[in-house]
């Protein structure tokens, strides 16, 4: 390992320290830490209402903790608005597929760079030559992920009609367009039948391999996680449950317990 | 790879490509300004006179379009912006002696302005309720005008005469042919203007924030921002339109900005079709003639006669003249395949 190497091992990438979410009188999370290492799959798993979800949200920021911190690189992101995540490399997708359904392939990817390009309307409706030339550099850039994804064939066409696997890469290609650190992933399982779900688990791995970016993996398919994840944490009412390597979490009783019920309920 | 992917691949990409779907092709666009540059040479010039009004409605038109269907926000304030524009053009020339080509980019940044200010408060409003919102706008608008504080400026009730300019460097052409052709010019540049826009990365994020604001700002775009941008150009181009109106009417009147107005444009884009550009030309047309034809009709049933024909062509043609554009394009590739 190289000195860089080792530093980046040494201080995470994404530290969660302490984080509480309260919705009225009802304790969402409570005081949630863990750790997202360089390169790492981290799958975060638990039961319906466990809190994922509102902790994904805190990530993406639409969600603002009561307590705790959430630091990226050693920086807290909380002050952050949420349309100003994506500049400091946190990509995200969602539940039920959020694209922009009137908007070609190629149109809702091009959005994806919006955080990674500058403009301004007049320059925009004058088309200045600096605008052309980031135009054409974003136009590249989006050929290349489309050609990664294997998304080009459908690159003109309207999203709204194509099928739910297809939607579901192209927000994944919406997400690299950006060059994230991180990309959250919610639930990217739901809806696939089985087949589909393991291309898919390659293709997370492909992309966490091939273009450095680590991934955190928000998932109720536990045969997903358990094959792609490098680092699970799972999550109950709120409060952290375990954590450790997926055979490791998978055997711990808590979790047992959690998924199955106990034996003397 | 999976049965619902192979279907995905196997179908040819040989749908209208979206981008161009909200424009012209190259040469449809050439022939239709072609036709714009002649036609005058041999009208009358009453007929002149109609043309520039078609141009310049349907320049207000084209800027409501960009709002409603760029960037999804409803406004039935349209007449109050134009209202601006005009007062402006008209105040400058009369009492400033502004020349009438510099009052147009003033009444634009004036009613830039005033859009993206109005477009703050309206950031907490969507829909039905934004509508409204304008609604209040237009109302207000005429009675504004009307108060005696700015007299001196609006000329109150009586409202303001505005002389119509001499066609320049002694060029052989009538006021009224000199005033369509430069209404031309300042409508090709403001239509190209916003053909780019909409094509560039404000362009995208206004129609991501049409789409779906949340993951237009995960995305990084900053929704408020742009909302307001839209609010603000969309008012701006109406602002020129305005101005060129009160040059071409020759006077401006608080009561010729009423309410009415603002739905005669909101109108004219469902007509159009929302979200077409070139639409919002036939769409002026719509607003302008329509209402000729079926006083020609009838007399005294003309109001009845057009809503008529109104409701013929929202009931055949929901998606307006994009749908008739797009079905004669189908049937024209049709006839050359065979």
């Amino acid at each position: 390992m190289t000195q860089l190497q080792l530093a980046q091992a040494a201080d995470p990438l994404l530290a969660v320290r302490d984080v509480s979410v309260v919705f009225g009188g009802i304790v969402a999370l409570n005081g949630v830490s863990f750790d997202m290492h360089y390169g790492q799959i981290l799958g975060l798993i638990g039961p319906n209402g466990a809190g994922k979800t509102t902790l994904f949200n805190c990530l993406s920021r639409l969600y603002q903790p009561s307590a705790g911190d959430i630091l990226l690189e050693g920086r807290s992101i909380l002050k952050r608005p949420p349309h100003r995540i994506a500049e400091i490399g946190i990509g995200r997708t969602f539940q039920n597929v959020a694209l922009f359904p009137n908007l070609s392939v190629l149109d809702n990817v091009r959005v994806g760079t919006h955080a990674r390009t500058a403009s301004d309307i007049i320059s925009d409706s004058l088309k200045l030559a600096w605008v052309r030339r980031s135009e054409a550099a974003v136009n590249a850039k989006v050929q290349e992920i489309l050609a990664y994804l294997e998304l080009e064939s459908v690159a003109h066409k309207t999203v709204s009609g194509l099928p739910f696997g297809t939607q579901k890469r192209v927000e994944l290609a919406r997400a690299l367009a950006a060059d994230p650190k991180i990309l959250l992933l919610d639930e990217p399982a739901g809806g696939l039948n089985h087949e589909e779900v393991y291309v898919l688990g390659d293709l997370i791995r492909r992309i966490r391999d091939q273009r450095d970016v680590t991934v955190l993996l928000v998932e109720h398919h536990m045969g997903l996680v358990m094959s792609i994840a490098d680092h699970v944490v799972a999550l109950n009412f709120g409060k952290k449950l375990a954590e450790g390597t997926p055979a490791q979490v998978q055997a711990n009783p808590d979790v047992i317990k959690a998924y199955l019920g106990s034996k003397d309920q | 790879m999976s049965a619902v992917e192979e279907l995905a691949s196997q179908a040819p990409a040989v749908q209208a490509v979206p981008k161009r779907a909200m424009t012209l092709s190259s040469g449809t666009a050439f022939v239709v300004v072609l036709l714009l540059l002649i036609v005058p040479l041999f009208a009358k010039n009453f007929v002149i006179f109609q043309l520039t009004q078609l141009l310049y409605y349907g320049l207000a038109v084209l800027a409501l379009n960009i709002l409603t269907g760029g960037s999804g926000q409803f406004s039935l304030g349209q007449s109050a912006f134009y209202a601006i524009g005009a007062y402006t053009s008209a105040i400058l020339m009369e009492q400033y002696d502004v020349n009438y080509a510099l009052t147009l980019p003033i009444a634009g940044i004036i009613c830039f302005a005033a859009g993206f200010l109005f477009g703050q408060p309206a950031l907490r409003l969507s829909g039905v309720y934004l509508a409204l919102a304008t609604f209040a706008l237009a109302t207000a608008m005429p009675q504004l005008l009307k108060l005696g504080f700015f007299e001196k400026w609006t000329g109150g009730v009586q409202g303001q005469v505005v002389t119509k300019p001499d066609a320049p460097f002694g060029l052989p052409m009538s006021q009224d042919m000199w005033l369509y052709y430069f209404t031309l010019a300042v409508t090709i540049a403001i239509y190209i203007f916003s053909v780019n826009l909409l094509r560039s990365r404000s362009g995208r994020a206004f129609m991501a924030i049409r789409d779906n604001e949340i993951a237009a700002s995960a995305m990084g775009i900053n929704v408020s921002l742009y909302k307001t941008l839209a609010f603000g150009v969309s008012a701006g181009i109406t602002g020129v339109a305005g101005g060129l109106g009160a040059i071409a009417v020759q006077f401006v009147a608080p009561d010729s900005f009423t309410i009415t107005l603002a739905i005669q444009l909101f109108l004219g884009m469902v007509v159009g079709g929302v979200g077409w550009l070139p639409g919002s030309f036939i769409g002026a047309a719509f607003i302008i003639f329509v209402p000729n034809i079926a006083e020609s009709i009838s007399k005294g049933l003309s109001g009845a006669v057009f809503g008529v024909l109104l409701f013929l062509v929202i009931f055949l043609v929901p998606h307006g003249a994009r749908q008739v554009a797009m079905v004669g394009q189908q049937l024209l590739e049709r006839a050359r395949k065979r």
